[in-house]
């Protein structure tokens, strides 16, 4: 499998640890995201945010986080046969994972470059498509980690700070 | 800018229920492609958009929009009016395209939104 990380430099082995330490959360949550399912699609990030918008969290850490977890959780409905979302929530940060049965990222890499997209005709009809979803991603976590390649699932992973 | 200068200056139509049109519009932000719109994470910002599936309005619930401008006389089926009606978030529909609109408000002295 290859892997991609985005972290701050100096960072890296304390945020490696925040996605790898088996640290229980204070609160997670789990949504599904079936293959093309644009009716719900966002769902879980909209709930998540209120969620958080509860707890007090900032109202632009909020929108960062809700940008980054929609991007992600469309790129499962439209890319992927179908996945899920998990939120890890703790007193400091949110980690979340994407996790989706396939077909995998073929060049990872490639995938970054803001404007590349393999979207199909019925995704792009909705508006999806445009190359931003995982550079909008990474603009707005803190941390970023992806492990994938052609023919296996994908994970996608990020962490935000709330302050 | 209010929102009542806006419907006037784009000859629009307000649409669902009634809404606060005296509220005060800062910056604009105009865009078919939903990821750039999620560029829009700083302040407070009016869409114009020529996509009107519920997506649009599920982006409302990630940034912060002050109201929809559909362009180009699109109208958005009756599901996705309730879906902006439950947000509290005000749809307006104007017959001229993204690029009048636009240039419109822009003249009128509304700034881009900070991205």
């Amino acid at each position: 499998m290859a892997d991609y990380w985005n972290i701050a430099p100096g960072m890296e082995s304390a945020l490696k640890e925040c996605f790898t330490r088996d640290v229980e959360a204070d609160v997670t949550l789990e949504f599904s995201i079936p293959e093309k399912d644009f009716n719900n699609a966002g769902k879980g990030s909209s709930e998540v945010k209120n969620l958080l918008k509860r707890l007090g969290v900032d109202s632009e850490v909020l929108r960062r986080i809700a940008v980054a977890s929609y991007e992600a959780e469309i790129n499962v409905a439209a890319h992927s046969i179908g996945g899920k979302m998990t939120s890890l929530i703790y007193d400091d940060r949110i980690h979340i994972k994407f996790e989706d049965k396939g077909p995998g990222i073929a060049d990872i890499k490639q995938a970054m470059v803001p404007g590349f997209s393999t979207a199909d005709d019925l995704v792009r009809e909705f508006g999806f498509g445009a190359g931003l979803g995982l550079p909008n991603i990474e603009k707005n976590s803190d941390a970023l980690h992806i492990s994938s390649e052609a023919g296996h699932p994908t994970l996608v992973e990020f962490l935000i700070f709330f302050t | 800018m209010t929102l009542r200068e806006i419907v006037a200056l784009l000859d629009a139509e307000v649409l669902g229920a009634e809404v606060d049109l005296d509220r005060q519009v800062p910056c604009a932000f105009a865009s078919d492609l939903i990821s750039d719109i999620l560029m829009c994470t700083k302040e407070p910002t009016l869409l114009l958009t020529g996509l009107t599936n519920n997506q649009v309005v599920r982006l409302s619930d990630m940034i912060d929009l002050i109201a929809i401008v559909f362009v180009r006389g699109k109208r958005p089926l009756q599901d996705v009016i309730e879906m902006a009606e439950e947000r509290g978030l005000p749809i307006i529909a104007s017959k001229m395209t993204l690029y009048r609109c636009s240039g419109i408000l822009y003249n009128a002295g509304l700034r881009s939104c900070k991205i």
